[in-house]
């Protein structure tokens, strides 16, 4: 089967520059995983790694159970999909799709026939006869998708393959690579994919699991959802979700009855009991505070107390169906964002820039991360 | 043209046809004077070339004598005797000479820099910076400096009065200059389709082939065109190491007729040199297409 397992992978760069500090990832066969973080993370450097562009300084690479560490490109059984489409420019599309198996000497007639079922599954036939330059860009990832499902690898690998697309092409064709990746699981093929972008729309959506990395480290290896609800630490609370996690320094303090209170400044807050009973173990002083901008309301007579925070609205923000409320907490510097739904808004929040306001913080969505480690201590 | 509509209320332009008249008008200005310039430079380094063309239909008296370009006697006797020469060969026998080294030559340059390029572009070999200093001193050096110890290499392996000495030098990439051209196109070339192709199963010299030499296609045809200009117009080379007259190429049998006669017939010599420029101007032309197409036409957009 087409598992894919890193061991302690470790790049270094002859100038001495250590791109990839060891990292252990494995993707189950037939996983959709996609690889996200800022640009300089490394991520890219670990996918060329894997197929084998890149050589490696440390730790293995296992594909379908096979090291693959001295092998190489094109025995690896990888497919690749650059951000450039990087088709050959001087071939037609049904040369450009064809050229991989004409290089492992298949017959003629094989290559005529996997080229026409590849081409009818991306739509491609009208077009085999065109050159690269005729194409439109995303006719021209098409084509490169196209190459990859060709070779019939065990993994298929993506550079950033949506980022030369405009806004539309991209929704639809993140659609497309989805779809298909379903197609290819169904017809009992192969899928095994490995994603990189720096999008976290094409993260969120596209991913069975998403490894979140920062600057050769993995972060986070998670199920979407998962990494949305309970991120492991700042890096990963910061990067997911838009608009931003708001995140503040606070104090962390527990009293008798081993109730924690959290002060940003002189307001204080409460932590509720499940969420008391995960910080006690790791439990410090010095934490950042940080809450999503949905579990921020208004805070009305239902509110419970140690949940209500005031605020002075400095800008509010108008997405349509729901406000951005940005407002500071007095005596901090950082602003926090609320996102509350235009009716609500229009009901009680008008002109109300300037003024003072009660906001209702759900403490049981939270989370607290040690300042320090950056680790999140409330999960 | 398109109407410009220019909003005279933030331009500060109070009539807008009249703040056109004059945009045109200077634009009409400025292009004639340009083109006057243009033209004027290009007859000034065009005239010696007309000049040559027309005395080679000029009867010999006349060439010296008048300024005209016109001829006042029309005469071809310089196309007719220049081709006959004043040998037993013919002109024609000396275009092929040039052929048999200039064709081997070029194909030899091409292949042998194309190969030594892509490996100086594309792969890590020991001591890389050392080589590469080493190749661009080489384009430094004064080719006469090596004429010499050339002439006496090959006198030693039994070559002289043959074509090999000129361009069997050309099958181990000796002229830097080519390579380093070709260098320079490679590293500005995309990777991404290399490794596209490594990822579908070349191997490297696959890929030299099936990838990178089409994409070179414009830098190549540049070498060879250089190198073909460079060659037929070659007179050292030739003057070194070809010592029968069977075997002389175009620019020896000019000279030729310099020497054998004692009053030189200049309208020969002319008449020949016209036509010994016409397969450098008509390999020009053909390549002058592929010149002007794109570089990294198609691959790449964005």
């Amino acid at each position: 089967m087409s598992k894919v397992v890193l061991e302690n992978l470790t790049k270094v760069y002859s100038n001495g520059f250590k791109a990839v500090h060891g990292i252990n990832l494995e993707i189950e066969d037939g996983e959709f995983l996609v690889v996200i973080g800022p640009s300089g993370c490394a991520k890219s450097t670990t996918l060329r790694m894997l197929a084998g562009l890149e050589s490696i300084s440390g730790g293995t690479i296992n594909i379908g159970g096979r090291t693959v560490n001295n092998l190489p490109p094109k025995d690896r059984g990888i497919a690749m999909v650059f951000q450039n489409y990087a088709l050959y420019p001087h071939m037609s599309v049904r040369e450009n799709l064809g050229f991989g198996l004409k290089l492992a000497k298949v017959s003629k007639e094989d290559i005529e026939k996997q080229v026409n079922e590849a081409a009818e599954l991306l739509e491609l036939t009208p077009l085999l006869d065109r050159l690269p330059r005729q194409l439109s860009g995303g006719q021209a990832q098409r084509v490169a998708v196209g190459r990859a499902i060709v070779k019939r690898p065990q993994v298929f690998l993506f550079d950033e393959p949506l980022s030369n697309l405009d806004a539309k092409l991209r929704a639809s064709m993140r659609v497309r690579i989805s779809d298909l990746h379903n197609t290819l699981k169904k017809t009992n093929r192969s899928a095994t994919s490995v994603y990189v972008t720096h999008d976290q729309t094409e993260a969120m959506t596209m991913g069975d699991r998403i490894c979140v990395m920062k600057d050769g480290h993995i972060m986070q290896v998670d199920t979407p959802a998962n990494l949305y609800k309970y991120p492991q630490n700042l890096f990963v609370a910061g990067f997911i979700g838009a608009p931003e996690m708001n995140m503040v320094d606070a104090d962390l303090s527990r009293n008798d009855q081993d109730d924690y209170h959290l002060s940003l400044n002189e307001q204080g807050l409460t932590l509720p009991a499940e969420k008391a009973q995960e910080v006690a173990n790791k439990f410090t002083s010095d934490v950042v505070f940080g809450i999503r901008p949905e579990f921020i309301k208004l805070a009305d007579e239902n509110s419970p107390q140690g949940e209500v925070v005031k605020g002075i609205v400095v800008r509010m923000e108008n997405m349509g169906a729901e406000f951005y409320v940005h407002f500071s907490v007095d005596g901090e510097k950082k602003e926090m964002c609320a996102r509350i739904p235009s009716d609500i808004v229009e009901a009680q929040l008008w002109n109300s820039k300037g003024k003072a306001q009660l906001f209702h913080f759900e403490m049981s969505n939270a989370h607290i991360f040690d300042k320090q480690t950056e680790e999140n201590i409330s999960l | 043209m398109t109407k410009l509509f220019i909003d005279k209320s933030t331009t500060g332009v109070i009539d807008n046809d009249r703040f056109l008249r004059v945009q045109m008008r200077k634009q009409k200005i400025g292009a004639g004077i340009r083109y006057f310039v243009l033209l004027f430079c290009g007859l000034v380094m065009l005239y010696p070339l007309f000049w040559m063309f027309s005395a080679s239909f000029k009867p010999n008296h006349e060439i010296f004598s008048s300024l005209s370009l016109w001829p006042n006697e029309f005469s071809l006797d310089g196309f007719i005797n220049g081709w006959n020469t004043g040998t037993e060969y013919t002109f024609g026998r000396f275009f092929i000479n040039t052929l048999y080294y200039v064709v081997p030559k070029v194909i030899l340059t091409v292949i042998s820099s194309v190969i030594v390029a892509y490996g100086f572009a594309r792969f890590d070999i020991p001591f890389k910076k050392f080589w590469f200093v080493t190749l661009v001193a080489t384009i430094l050096l004064p080719t006469s400096v090596l004429l010499i110890p050339q002439y006496l290499m090959f006198r030693e392996m039994g070559m002289l009065d043959s074509y090999m000495p000129l361009y069997l030098p050309m099958a181990f990439a000796t002229q830097g200059f080519f390579v380093f051209m070709l260098i320079q196109f490679l590293r500005g070339l995309p990777t991404d389709m290399e490794e596209a192709a490594m990822i579908d199963g070349c191997n490297s010299f696959q890929l030299l082939w099936y990838i990178v030499v089409p994409m070179l296609k414009p830098a190549i045809i540049s070498v060879a065109l250089f190198q073909f200009m460079w060659s037929v117009n070659d007179f050292l080379g030739p003057l070194i190491y070809i010592s029968s007259v069977e075997k002389y190429p175009i620019a020896l049998a000019l000279k030729l007729s310099i020497d054998v006669t004692e009053g030189t017939q200049w309208n020969e010599i002319l008449a020949m040199a016209s036509i010994a420029i016409v397969p450098s101007i008509v390999v020009f032309l053909i390549a002058q297409n592929y010149f002007v197409e794109g570089i990294t036409s198609g691959g790449v957009k964005g």
